[in-house]
């Protein structure tokens, strides 16, 4: 019986790829450990590999194909003594629940099409480009990079590799290696000697490959970076950022999948930053690297690869310390940031259908707060839920409820209920996690519970 | 082996003199002060160690850059910070160098490029290793100079830092200031290796050890490794070989060494009686010159002292300061 090859999962998070090239033809005879073709995933282009004998019956899927979804058919191995009759499947790209159980997307599909509010100081007839997070962080770095000698990129396989989820694909092409530094692994060492440089005056640009590993950098980020200037008496700044892909990714269980928002947004003399969309993601990125202070930038690596309408304007930036305002709503305010932003729309949007207006915040900055736009909503609309994918105890929820019975009580028509992870450590079974993340039906229900219906 | 006759000028014996003094005059003052209860917290008292940080303040030049522990009031002093405002941050005063709000352990100049005063120990090992960084990365010749205790050297991001260093040829003396303890550990006790200056031999770095009671040694083998690292040849280090005559800090009862132990370095290897031993048999000076300095030296200290006493409390209104730029 002829074999199908599938369209293989590279990466913890990759739904689909581009084959990139064969590197077989029909007819050929193959061997397992034999490279067929070359795919590219958003990260990188990677060698596929047979691991079946035979000969290629057929290639399903034309070289240069875009956006083969995991686990379609590629092409038809056929077996000893078998010929060409004995292909079966000649469908093209087409999804195929078969064999092997297809990796489960820790998160639901992106909803509908995303639409960004215009922000309120925009320019009348700005024009936007669709851009995935990805690229807008590159573009962030590599223009304030031109317009600044001193910031520089250092990290783990930032420059020779092209970055380890290709944040900075082609940064060493254009900066050198004096300016985008490949670091030996080993966090705790460079961390500190990035704060050195910033309080020397340069402006490090410190990647994380994830924040799971920012762990063994906590002293310098916190005892050395956000507590100096307080120290010398006002003397000495660090204007340093630390940014990298934070909270759960996709299967890859409790060491690599944690959510340290809450953890950064308690230490003052830090600045945290977690955007949700690109157009966010690039003006936040860009004020963060010319802000004096230490800032602590949270990226989510399931939104890297999420288009997003960015502004055409020269030397876009947003301000760090607002909100916005994603959907206006009267009925109740769901507050949330980064991928927590995906189930509060989602959430909104089926809440719509029943009748129930939202009004969606992003916070876009952890530190400092944006309280006050958050006060705002809940006076209008008297409830309020949040939503983010961190631990649920000392969570950035809590604090917002803190503020709101502080600041708020006497609008509030009913508790604010906290929406987050679960509290346990992320379990690696596909069945669990998906238990263990937050989801838009928790959202939903959470909302229903406020406003009583 | 006959002693070779050390190449120095009367001027300078003079100046290490004057400096090792004032530091040693100005920590007494500072126990004392905490003994007044006029300092609080901890207080790491740098008795002993003078020679260090005076040999290789020597060599330094402008723009070089240091770092270093908690025990930090003599590399203050010798990089020519202001005794009044090291004093009055000790007594957590407004004209302290931090506003009050550092303490003995988080002092900073930019001025003098003193970047801490840190309290936790070997952070300051890559910072410093950063500071030498920028240098590179301007292109300027200058030298970051970062010190740690033995204790320190058994920390994992020093080994890091080592390894970034070398990898990066970064123009860093790593000065080791070993007084054999570790707060109350000896480092017969925490180190597998006693000796410390070949731990870069794995990395490629040289390494030498060095007579830390002696400000000339000191200051000998600073200007070797300065050299070596304004030339481009990447970093150096200098395991200085010293002693504290003080417990580890003020509330030490040091009961992990005995009086004789202590006694014994004070007598034979005190590095300001080696220098005023010198000037007076090499005839530089005679008792009432050096009874003249140390006389304002301790008018400089009292004047300090008496600053860092009669300086206000911050102000009220300082707490939400300096959080941000």
């Amino acid at each position: 019986m002829a074999i199908q090859i599938l369209m293989p999962a590279l990466s913890p998070t990759m739904e689909e790829g581009t084959l990139a090239k064969w590197l077989v033809s029909v007819g050929d005879t193959v061997s397992s450990g034999d490279i067929l073709a070359e795919i590219e995933t958003d990260k990188a282009t990677m060698e596929f590999e047979a691991v079946e004998e035979g000969v290629i019956g057929q290639l399903v899927v034309p070289e240069g194909t875009e956006g083969v979804k995991v686990n379609a058919v590629i092409a038809v191995l056929l077996e000893d003594g078998e010929d060409a009759s004995a292909i079966e499947v000649t469908a093209p790209v087409v999804e195929t629940p078969t064999k092997a159980p297809a990796p489960i997307p820790a998160v639901a599909a992106p909803p509908v099409a995303v639409v960004i509010p215009v922000e309120d100081d925009l320019p009348e007839g700005t024009t936007f480009k669709s851009m995935t997070v990805r690229e807008a962080l590159r573009e962030a770095m590599s223009e304030e990079m031109r317009a600044n000698e001193n910031v520089f990129l250092m990290g783990e396989e930032v420059a020779e590799y092209q970055g380890a989820y290709k944040i900075s694909q082609g940064m060493l092409d254009e900066f050198g290696a004096k300016r985008v530094i490949d670091t030996p692994i080993t966090e705790h060492g460079f961390t500190g000697l990035a704060v050195g440089a910033a309080f020397a005056g340069l402006n490090p640009i410190v990647e994380f490959m994830t924040f799971n590993f920012a762990l063994q950098a906590m002293d310098h980020i916190i005892n050395s970076a956000a507590k100096t200037l307080y120290m010398s008496g006002g003397q000495l700044n660090c204007p340093i950022v630390f940014r990298g892909a934070n909270g759960a990714a996709a299967r890859v269980a409790a060491q690599h999948s944690h959510d340290f928002s809450a953890w950064y947004a308690q230490i003052p003399g830090l600045k945290v930053l977690s955007p949700y969309s690109a157009a966010d993601a690039k003006g936040l990125l860009k004020s963060a690297i010319r802000d004096q202070n230490p800032v602590v930038f949270l990226e989510n690596e399931m939104l890297y690869g999420r288009s997003f309408d960015v502004p055409e304007i020269d030397d876009y930036t947003v301000p760090i310390g607002k909100a916005k305002i994603w959907r206006e709503g009267t009925d109740v305010t769901i507050v949330s940031f980064s991928i927590g932003m995906q189930y509060a729309l989602e959430a909104a949007d089926k809440l719509a259908e029943e009748g129930i207006s939202a009004e969606v915040i992003d916070l876009r900055t952890l530190r400092p707060m944006d309280t006050e736009a958050i006060i705002k909503s809940v006076k209008k609309t008297n409830r309020c839920v949040t939503v983010e994918g961190g631990f649920p105890v000392a969570s950035i929820g809590n604090h917002i409820s803190a503020v709101l019975m502080e600041q708020a009580f006497d609008y509030l028509d009913a508790p604010v209920i906290n929406c987050t992870g679960k509290d346990v450590p992320m379990p690696y079974a596909a069945n669990l996690e998906k238990l263990a993340l937050i989801t838009t039906d928790e959202v939903i229900a959470a909302v229903k519970s406020v406003t009583y219906r | 082996m006959a002693a070779k006759k050390p190449n120095v000028s009367k001027k300078e014996l003079l100046h290490y003199y004057r400096e090792m003094l004032m530091i040693r005059r100005f920590e007494e003052k500072a126990g004392q002060l905490y003994g007044m209860g006029l300092i609080g917290g901890f207080c790491h008292l740098y008795i002993g160690q003078e020679a260090i940080v005076v040999g290789l303040e020597a060599g330094t030049k402008e723009g070089d850059q240091r770092v270093t522990s908690y025990r930090d009031h003599g590399h203050m002093l010798a990089c020519g910070m202001d005794p009044k405002g090291v004093m009055a941050e000790l007594t957590g005063r407004k004209d302290g160098y931090s506003g009050g709000k550092g303490g003995s352990m988080h002092m900073f100049s930019k001025e003098k490029n003193f970047y801490g005063g840190n309290g936790i120990v070997a952070a300051q090992v890559p910072i410093g290793a950063g500071l030498a960084f920028a240098n590179k990365y301007r292109g300027n010749d200058n030298v970051s100079f970062a010190y740690f205790g033995d204790g320190a050297s058994n920390q994992g991001q020093v080994y890091e830092t080592f390894n970034m260093a070398s990898l990066w040829q970064l123009p860093v003396v790593f000065v080791i200031e070993n007084n054999h303890y570790a707060m109350g550990t000896s480092q017969e006790r925490s180190s597998s290796t006693p000796a410390i200056h070949t731990r870069g031999v794995a990395f490629g770095i040289p390494g030498e050890e060095v007579d830390g009671m002696d400000v000339l040694a000191v200051r000998a083998a600073g200007a070797k490794a300065t050299a070596h690292c304004r030339a481009g040849k990447g970093p150096y280090i200098l395991e200085m070989n010293t002693y504290r005559y003080r417990g580890h800090s003020m509330s030490d009862p040091a009961k992990y060494r005995t009086r004789e132990e202590v006694q014994k370095i004070k007598e034979e290897r005190d590095p300001i009686d080696h220098v005023r031993e010198m000037l007076l048999t090499g005839g530089h000076a005679d008792e009432d010159t050096l009874k003249a300095i140390d006389k304002e030296i301790k008018a400089v200290v009292s004047e300090a002292a008496q600053f860092a006493t009669d300086s206000p409390e911050p102000d009220l209104s300082e707490l939400w300061t300096d959080i941000y730029v």
